[in-house]
């Protein structure tokens, strides 16, 4: 594999809901590539198809939902069209998944013992006390003590910061070249969140893994990322370098989720919001989806944007009126 | 654990009184067995003397009463038609009953759950929705009427099956048993599906049901995010999850199969309790009844028992609280 690669490369890519009421573009026309050992960023609000996007590249998609266009190149292999049997191993050994929810994620009824081994050993075939030994090992990696006892204990029996470290060393268990992690730290006290922040952000560092870091927080995404994807509305409407986006955004959307994050300078003052909430998937409104909330839209904005870069070549965004200057 | 058991078999005590109150009072109001019992042609003094030995010239409170005091000693009466023990005489019956059941039992666990599985993981095909279709059957027709239909088809018409008896029987731990001879085999294959007919349909929808919800789950995403073949994900991730609420609810309804298993037994000329107690309401055999319905009271108690400690063994969270608790 030559190393100019990228780990991940999405192409334009569709995933739609084919639902009674008609179909929803949950995720339409996304492009990004994440290099060897970069962090992503994919940010945006609930519904906006950041997840969807997660679960597309994973091949998790649920029906009636469906990849419908695009390509998804990992470690330069087409993906799309891959077998379920390609698809499966590749899951947990290559590419890994962090889900929102440590709650929910691991099985109530089945100890972590089995549950880690049954991973370890679905795509290595090592015996049970050799993928004990390595899940005990993953488990001791996350920052949980005495794991060989901890093993034989049942979800229930563990706090929500210890699942997702469970969850966590799970994702870890076969070194995968890429981690989604599905705002893995939303269901977290804020505590637990900087430590689960602080765990990822190393353990990333240390096997050169790329990672994508799915969340609604831009402060999160602000000290973890290198690079940032914004999406609204199944678009990613700006990407760029971390500093780039955060800095000097460039389209009125993140300049209004940068405005609404709370700050020490504006105490007293009521808290910036962005007008109107998310569009509805089966009912969006025509040209760039965000018009009807922005401030700088006039009648150019009912056809849909192009990407352009009017300040850095790598500072992409879709928006026909572009904050030109320094964030406001 | 041993506290909750303790616990668990106070309440039942409670139970079981309460319930000899009730069906001793029903039975009561049934009818006056002495008119059944003693013929047209016997004089008032005979007639005198035979209500007299059987305790019926006794008000209510006070029968009640003797039968308590007799029933603590483990003696539930004297039937009047068979003058034996009303307890021996059920207890005799019991087994072939019992094996009826637990053979229903286990038809309903082997074709239920696995239909229900399918049913529940390809929703839309064309096979699910058939077992579906063939569970409303399964619920909908009388067990009286599936019982003569299949006497029809396959002992009348095929010829293929005994229609009615156990067959030969072969001792087992000193119980008659049918299902350790072909004979006895061919005989309760026929009784034990139109009994199982009903809980097979039950399982099915409730497998269903579970696998629909629980293949939604997260966790079975996880468990698909971590790569494991998918024949484990349903026959461990999923299967463990819905087993819980099945075997609950087919725990429950096995007191049913046997309160059911009058009517097949009847239809099925099977020789268990279900018939014996229809005979015995018929001839006002009091203490038979009264019998039969305590014992069959207990069973339930020891079922319900079974399947909460059944229970805390499939599902770790129980467990935890019984330990609290």
């Amino acid at each position: 594999m030559a190393s100019n690669t990228p780990t991940l490369l999405v192409e334009d890519l569709k995933t739609y809901f084919y639902t009674k009421a008609g179909v929803a573009k949950a995720v339409d026309g996304v492009s990004f590539s994440v290099a060897k050992g970069e962090v992503l960023g994919l940010v945006g609000e609930s519904g906006s198809g950041k997840t969807v996007t997660g679960f597309s590249i994973i091949g998790l998609v649920d029906p009636p939902g469906k990849v419908a266009g695009g390509r998804i190149l990992f470690n330069g292999e087409d993906i799309t069209g891959a077998s379920e049997e390609r698809m499966r191993r590749l899951r947990g050994s290559r590419i890994a998944m962090i889900f929102q929810d440590p709650m929910m994620t691991l099985n109530p009824v089945l100890r972590i013992d089995t549950q880690m081994i049954e991973a370890v050993q679905a795509h290595d075939k090592v015996d049970r006390k050799t993928a004990f030994e390595r899940s005990r090992d993953a488990l001791g990696q996350v920052g949980i003590p005495s794991p060989e006892e901890r093993l034989k204990a049942y979800p229930h029996q563990f706090s929500g910061g210890m699942r997702q470290r469970v969850a966590i060393a799970i994702a870890l268990l076969h070194k995968p070249d890429l981690i989604i992690a599905d705002e893995p730290t939303t269901a977290l006290d804020v505590t637990i969140q900087g430590q689960i922040l602080y765990e990822v952000q190393k353990l990333c560092r240390e096997r050169g893994m790329s990672l994508i870091w799915i969340t609604h927080d831009l402060a999160v995404v602000a000290g973890l990322a290198d690079a940032i994807c914004v999406m609204y509305a199944g678009r990613i409407v700006e990407t760029g370098a971390i500093a780039q986006v955060i800095d000097q955004p460039l389209h009125p959307y993140t300049h209004g989720l940068i405005g609404s994050v709370p700050s020490h300078n504006r105490r007293g003052q009521p808290l910036a919001q962005i007008p109107g909430m998310a569009p509805s998937l089966l009912n969006m409104p025509q040209g760039c989806a965000f018009h009807p909330r922005c401030p700088r839209a006039d009648a150019k904005c009912l056809e849909i944007p192009g990407v352009t870069t009017p300040r850095q070549p790598d500072h992409r965004v879709r928006c026909f009126h572009p904050h030109a200057g320094a964030a406001a | 654990m041993s506290v909750y058991i303790i616990r668990r078999l106070l309440q039942a005590v409670l139970v079981v009184a309460a319930m000899s109150v009730l069906v001793f009072a029903g039975v009561f109001m049934i009818g006056d067995p002495a008119d059944i019992l003693i013929s047209d042609d016997a004089d008032q003094a005979e007639r005198q003397r035979l209500i007299e030995s059987l305790g019926l010239d006794l008000p209510v409170h006070m029968q009640y009463l003797r039968f308590l005091a007799k029933a603590l000693q483990g003696d539930l009466g004297t039937s009047f038609v068979f003058n034996e023990p009303a307890l021996l005489l059920i207890l005799d019956r019991m087994p072939a009953t019992l094996e009826l059941a637990f053979s229903a039992l286990l038809l309903a666990v082997v074709f239920g759950i696995p239909l229900g599985m399918w049913a529940g993981l390809k929703p839309d095909s064309l096979a699910s929705k058939s077992i579906m279709a063939g569970s409303i059957l399964g619920f909908s027709l009388p067990t009286f009427w599936v019982g003569i239909m299949i006497i029809m088809i396959f002992a009348v018409m095929l010829g293929w099956l005994p229609s009615g008896g156990r067959g030969t029987t072969r001792e087992l731990f000193g119980i008659d048993v049918s299902f350790l001879t072909v004979d006895g085999l061919l005989h309760l294959v026929l009784p034990a599906v139109n009994l199982a007919l009903l809980k097979i349909s039950l399982a099915v929808r409730l497998t269903r049901a579970g696998t629909r919800e629980v293949i939604h789950q997260d966790y079975v995403k996880f468990a698909r995010a971590k790569g494991l073949h998918p024949r484990r994900i349903v026959l461990v991730h999923v299967l463990k999850n819905i087993l819980i609420p099945v075997i609950t609810v087919l725990g429950l309804e096995f007191g049913s199969l046997i309160a059911f298993s009058v009517v097949t037994e009847t239809v099925f000329a099977w020789p268990g309790m279900g018939k014996l107690i229809i005979d015995s309401i018929n001839q006002l055999d009091r203490p038979v009844v009264v019998a039969y319905l305590m014992i069959t009271v207990c069973m339930f108690i020891v079922i319900n028992l079974i399947v909460d400690l059944l229970y805390s063994l499939l599902d770790p969270r129980v467990r935890l609280q019984d330990v609290k608790g």
